[in-house]
């Protein structure tokens, strides 16, 4: 199964972009911003949080994909199509990619580590 | 497992002579005897028998043979086809090594005697029913034929059907007792006289604790445990000898010395070697002998410190792929170690070292194979099968290489410990990051439930008893975590059959409690679910325990199976929940805890109510107490 999905404005309905909303300066000037808290939501929705955590910090079964997430492009290209054992995510499931480009603003806009509130091993 | 009201023995004997009498009487000839005797049907008076057994029980003697092999403990929830056993457990032997602890679930008795064996080394005695008390004890003893944990469960049983009492001791008979686990258990035997027995426990004993170790069983007739010792028998206990365990071919195990000393990319990785404290010292000479990166985490148990310069637990993908030559010390899936299987609609294997790769494996895996369940895992191409206790062998092994060991080899594996300490030191540091992703996430983080319960025992001689985080001490939650002594990580359940975490914890916690340490477990939801009947025996028996839930209100992992099926089949994940979510309503684990008297906390949601509340915890499990915290967690 493969899918190539090439991300067009025809696909994408205008958001507006939340307070905390991934920049658009990685963006190509055809994908329009995020919105991080519906992407949140999103992110339940659709169970990337199973594999991934709530924060997309990842876990035994999924990596960390937060808040350095991959751009959007490759984003869309892996949900709709991965190379590894994740499911995927047809456009049957997962109608449109603004959902996704939220769940990028979502995932661009978490919290970075804290490693200084773990003592470092001596 | 009530007994049904049980008619005194003379009544009994009334009974059955009067329907002898009345068989007698329905035979063809027989009535003509009687009518010529004239003998009336009602049977003489039994001046014999008396209602008191004089003298000692068969079952007291089965107690001296139980307590010649220093067994401390007795896990059991008590059942009539062993009462005479359980009487004389707690009156005969005094309730003292053995003493009976009161368990609700015959899964409980042998997952506790699983714990404990991790830590103390010491198998315990499991007592059931033949039959609806060993069924329920079946998954737990899979889980430790599959771990290698020695047990002697002894299960009760009436052989002689004139003896049974209908219909219950009907239902608790069996012909074959020990058939249904004879697939996953060493060794059982079905004695029929009281010196047999006694010579059954003690090499069942034997046997068990011979590696490769496992669970035996001994039927323990009810007729020979209930019955006066005849005056006159003579009865004796025969002497314990364990047997020494066996050690590698010499002439194999200079050649895998040879290959240690000349690899460039050694790996020496360990799952169940340890089975002492020795274990652990060995594979540190060993790996600092030739440099080698060590990988000991995902299964088995401790087996190497994880701060270890040579540790390379959390890189393991990295040093596998790099290896020329890896060495297996109590392997239980080499083949699994060196590939993988791709979980694909077509599954396909991946190989995750190199093709040249030189495989060496020492361990007692190959001395014990059974047929029908599959835990032998698949066939390992490896280029030099050592069978021998891997502990017992490495002796053999650091000797051999101090010999071969030359000056220049010397200085070029020197050279490499320093990379791969310095490679250890940025992967734990790695770790520590990590877990620190998602820190005011609610529900809370699994690496901040991790950085919680870490940050308040690290000071403490702590024993981490069950992980339900994750299933290694190299897994990423507790990847920076001091794990050095053989107590503080005691591996995961051997079958991966689910409901092992909660009563091997409590175990486990009872053979650290004399030695005043303290242990600490992760309990997972689903886990706790199966018995959670063995809260109460904690709490009974004041067995301190420190439990924090990962409670993810899932069975995460089979959701997240099922997500994969949906989304594989295009059908969608939204039903995902169905059979896999323990939610609507929530459980309450902090007054199901609360009910059978344990101090508990909970729900706890928000990440800074978890430290004071794992404080507050703490002193409660240092009073000699169990506490349990409720903390909901993320997936996984």
């Amino acid at each position: 199964m493969a899918f190539v999905i090439t991300v067009s404005a025809m696909t994408l309905s205008a958001q507006t972009p939340a307070p905390g909303a991934a920049g658009s300066a990685q963006r190509p000037a055809a994908i329009p911003p995020g919105n991080a808290v519906n992407g949140g939501k999103l992110f339940v929705k659709y169970g990337c949080y199973e594999c991934h955590g709530r924060e997309g910090q990842g876990g035994l079964a999924g990596p960390r994909i937060a808040p350095n997430t991959p751009s959007v492009t490759t984003l869309i290209r892996y949900v709709r199509a991965p190379r590894g054992e994740m499911p995927p995510y047809t456009e049957k499931l997962l109608k449109s990619d603004q959902d996704l480009i939220d769940i990028h603003a979502y995932l661009s806009s978490r919290a970075a580590a804290k490693p200084q509130v773990i003592p470092p091993a001596p | 497992m009530g007994r049904a009201k049980r008619f005194s023995g003379a009544r009994r004997e009334f009974i059955k002579r009067a329907a002898a009498a009345g068989a007698a009487l329905a035979a063809p000839g027989a009535a003509a005897e009687v009518t010529a005797a004239q003998q009336p049907a009602t049977p003489a008076p039994n001046t014999a028998e008396s209602p008191l057994t004089e003298g000692r029980s068969g079952s007291d003697f089965m107690v001296d043979a139980i307590k010649s092999l220093g067994i401390e403990y007795v896990c059991s929830n008590t059942g009539s086809s062993f009462r005479g056993l359980q009487e004389s457990v707690v009156n005969y032997g005094g309730n003292e090594h053995p003493e009976f602890l009161t368990c609700c679930h015959e899964e409980s008795s042998v997952a506790m005697a699983h714990g404990y064996f991790k830590v103390e080394g010491k198998p315990l005695c499991v007592m059931a029913h033949g039959t609806v008390g060993l069924q329920h004890a079946a998954m737990a003893i899979y889980n430790a034929y599959v771990d290698r944990v020695p047990a002697i469960i002894v299960i009760g049983n009436t052989m002689d059907a004139d003896k049974r009492q209908p219909p219950a001791e009907w239902y608790h008979s069996v012909q074959d007792a020990a058939s249904m686990v004879r697939d996953y258990t060493k060794w059982d035997d079905q004695p029929a006289s009281l010196q047999h027995f006694a010579e059954s426990m003690v090499r069942g004993y034997k046997v068990a604790v011979t590696p490769p170790m496992g669970p035996v069983v001994l039927v323990a007739d009810a007729e020979l445990q209930e019955r006066p010792i005849p005056e006159g028998l003579a009865l004796r206990v025969p002497k314990l000898n364990v047997v020494t365990p066996p050690q590698g071919d010499s002439g194999a195990v200079t050649e895998a010395a040879k290959l240690l000393v000349a690899a460039a990319n050694p790996v020496l990785v360990a799952e169940r070697l340890a089975r002492t404290p020795e274990g652990i010292i060995r594979l540190v000479e060993l790996a600092e002998l030739v440099q080698a990166a060590v990988v000991s985490g995902a299964r088995g148990r401790m087996n190497f410190p994880s701060r270890h310069p040579l540790n390379q637990t959390l890189r393991t993908g990295t040093v596998i792929s790099d290896a020329d030559v890896i060495v297996g010390l109590e392997v239980m899936d080499f083949w699994g170690t060196v590939n993988s299987v791709l979980d694909l609609v077509e599954r396909r294997s991946k190989r995750l070292a190199q093709d040249d790769v030189k495989l060496v494996h020492i361990g007692v895996g190959d001395l014990t194979h059974k047929a029908n369940y599959q835990d032998f895992q698949r066939y390992a191409e490896v280029d030099l099968a050592i069978a021998g206790d891997a502990e017992a062998t490495l002796p053999s092994p650091i000797e051999a290489v101090k010999r071969l060991m030359t000056p220049d080899r010397r200085q070029a594996i020197e050279a490499r410990g320093a990379r791969l300490a310095a490679a250890s030191k940025a992967a734990i540091e790695r770790a520590r990051t990590e877990a620190t992703y998602a820190w005011d996430a609610s529900p809370i983080s699994t690496g901040r439930v991790s950085a919680e319960v870490w940050t308040q025992i690290e000071h403490e001689d702590w024993s981490l008893v069950n992980n339900g985080l994750a299933s290694g001490v190299g897994a990423v939650p507790v990847g920076f975590w001091n794990f050095t002594k053989h107590y503080q990580f005691l591996g995961g359940s051997g079958g991966a059959g689910i409901g092992y975490g909660a009563p091997a914890s409590v175990g486990a916690a009872l053979a650290n409690r004399k030695y005043g340490r303290l242990s600490v477990t992760i309990q997972a939801d689903g886990d706790l679910m199966y018995a959670p009947g063995v809260l109460w025996t904690a709490a009974h028996h004041k067995i301190p325990l420190l439990a924090v839930m990962h409670n993810n209100r899932a069975y995460h992992q089979e959701m997240m199976h099922i997500q994969k099926m949906g989304n594989r089949r295009n059908r969608g994940i939204d039903r995902a929940h169905i059979g896999t979510s323990l939610d609507e309503p929530a459980i309450d684990f902090a007054k199901l805890a609360q009910s059978m008297g344990w101090y508990a906390e909970g729900p706890i949601t928000q990440p800074n109510d978890l430290a004071p509340a794992i404080k507050r915890a703490l002193a409660v499990v240092k009073r000699g107490e169990p506490a349990l915290l409720d903390v909901v967690t993320q997936p996984r």
